[in-house]
């Protein structure tokens, strides 16, 4: 019953893997259990993925569509956190600050980012604007969070030994707040990256007229199950991906946290 | 104390008189903004007129239906899609807690699908199961059930050592171990990952019904965007703020009784 070595415990992993992939290609090419207009066979996947890299599907090819993608994921992401992350960390040092501000967050925050949408697209219609400003709202409550909260964990000795050495203001955000809520600051970026991910996915999916999302919608609409199943696969590529470099930047940024 | 005077507690007055500025503030900027002309008042309403439609919404029907019974709609989705993600994802969760085998099985099938945004099963939920209720409960069922699963497994796993000895000495067997040692014992922890399941669907829920729906909150949206109407598009917003803010209370209430139930909350 119970696995004591890693070893194993990897080796029943790769096992399990191995007898999905393998359901799936019983189910689908070898049986036709699983009919193509359910869910593609391997071989189906394989061609799909070889006509969007090479000959381009939904008006692009694939690495214009996760350009596409990227660059509204960055652009949206890069402007939620350089005016939440300060606004966040304003909120956790002065209680006044965050008297004045939290009353308007709190009745924004409920409404969930993906319901941003319609309005956006109400204001700006279906362009990159209306997308940039969506992942905008899903990226900006995280990092506003979790930047008040790493402020306000900030250990009090470390803040009356700042002050009792006479520390000047610039000096103060820039090596004892910052540094002092980084941890959750990161915490914040995560899930702001996550919510940007999930966001652009729903607004390109909704019009656009390149970007991954925009492959999923046209091949849904051409029920072309292989082809969903590729653009499904790189979403979870690109989130992972820019997971990944973001945790590299955390590693960077904090290298006291290193292990 | 606070070592900053910017940290000190605020008085009641000086907290009050800032959170109503604030607001003020808040409710001026758009008023004066809808007022000016800046925004035309196609594109921002004022408060008020928000406010007159979301009443209007509530006997008028838009989109077939009034603002009431698409949220019923939206709701009983909800339910159904957060239902099974906390059915399927807590036992199995509890139970890859305790199984060696089931956790190495099962954990790297879940990386692989990790990063996948649910929003993106949209076209397969439709696929499968049409665009009436199978179809947005398959998105709010992707939506929910990481977290629950994630949170019932962090329980087990961290349940007492010395308990589950315990039962182990008095004859206790896989089943009753799960069910009557680490199910209890990990309440605090599943609880608290509902609480984010239940965020995450019904955020889900409303991509769902954006983009695959022919009733519900979302739905209502939709049709107020094509047809232009703001004021209809932010009474559906500040339904669904008010929906899922309710149901984050409704939760939290749960998971503190539940806590001063087990004597974490103290």
């Amino acid at each position: 019953m119970a696995l004591d070595s890693r070893r194993s415990g990897a080796l029943v992993g790769v096992a399990a893997v191995a007898a999905v992939l393998l359901a799936w290609y019983l189910l689908t090419s070898v049986t036709g259990f699983i009919g193509p207009t359910r869910f593609p066979a391997p071989g189906e996947v394989g061609a799909a993925l070889k006509q969007i890299a090479f000959d381009g599907y939904a008006d692009g090819k694939l690495y214009q569509h996760v350009l596409q993608s990227c660059k509204l994921i960055l652009m949206g992401f890069a402007a939620a956190v350089i005016v939440g992350v300060p606004l966040g960390l304003a909120m956790g040092f002065s209680r006044r600050i965050e008297a004045f501000v939290n009353p308007a967050f709190l009745l924004l925050r409920p409404i969930p980012p993906l319901a941003w949408i319609p309005l956006a697209i109400v204001w700006l219609g279906l362009g990159d604007a209306a997308k940039i400003l969506v992942i905008w709202f899903a990226a900006f409550v995280p990092s506003v969070i979790n930047s008040y909260t790493g402020v306000r964990s900030i250990d009090a000795h470390l803040l009356e030994a700042a002050r009792t050495l006479g520390i000047q203001k610039r000096r103060l955000w820039l090596e004892v707040l910052v540094p002092g809520a980084a941890p959750h600051i990161f915490t914040g970026l995560r899930l702001s990256l996550q919510a940007a991910w999930t966001t652009l996915v729903a607004g390109e999916l909704i019009g656009a007229l390149q970007g991954l999302g925009q492959v999923l919608n046209v091949a849904a609409q051409d029920i072309y199950p292989a082809m969903i199943l590729v653009g499904m696969i790189f979403v979870g590529l690109c989130g992972g991906g820019m997971t990944w470099v973001l945790g590299r930047i955390e590693r960077y940024a904090m290298p006291w946290r290193r292990a | 104390m606070a070592p900053y005077p910017e940290q000190a507690e605020l008085s009641g007055r000086e907290f009050w008189t800032l959170s109503f500025l604030g607001l003020l503030m808040f409710f001026g900027a758009w008023s004066v903004l809808a007022l000016s002309g800046l925004m035309p008042s196609m594109f921002l309403p004022t408060p008020w007129a928000v406010a007159e439609r979301a009443v209007e919404l509530t006997f008028h029907p838009f989109a077939g239906y009034t603002i009431q019974v698409h949220l019923i709609s939206s709701i009983g989705r909800f339910l159904l899609g957060f239902g099974l993600a906390a059915a399927i994802g807590v036992p199995l969760g509890l139970a890859m807690g305790w199984f060696r085998w089931l956790d190495a099985a099962v954990t790297p099938l879940l990386e692989a699908v990790r990063f996948v945004a649910p929003i993106a099963w949209v076209p397969f939920a439709a696929l499968w199961f049409g665009t009436g209720i199978g179809g947005p409960t398959l998105i709010i069922f992707t939506g929910a059930f990481p977290p629950a699963l994630i949170n019932a497994y962090r329980g087990a796993r961290f349940v007492e050592p010395r308990l589950i000895e315990a039962a182990r000495t008095l004859g206790a067997g896989n089943w009753r171990i799960i069910v009557e040692v680490l199910l209890p014992a990990s309440v605090p922890s599943i609880v608290a990952g509902l609480r984010i399941s239940a965020g995450l669907g019904w955020q889900s829920l409303i991509g769902a019904e954006l983009i695959v729906a022919s009733s519900g909150i979302g739905y209502l949206m939709v049709k107020g965007q094509s047809s232009i109407s703001t004021t209809t598009v932010m009474s559906g917003m500040i339904a669904i703020g008010a929906v899922g803010f309710a149901i984050d209370v409704l939760l939290r209430r749960l998971q503190r009784r539940i806590e001063a139930a087990s004597g974490i909350g103290e």
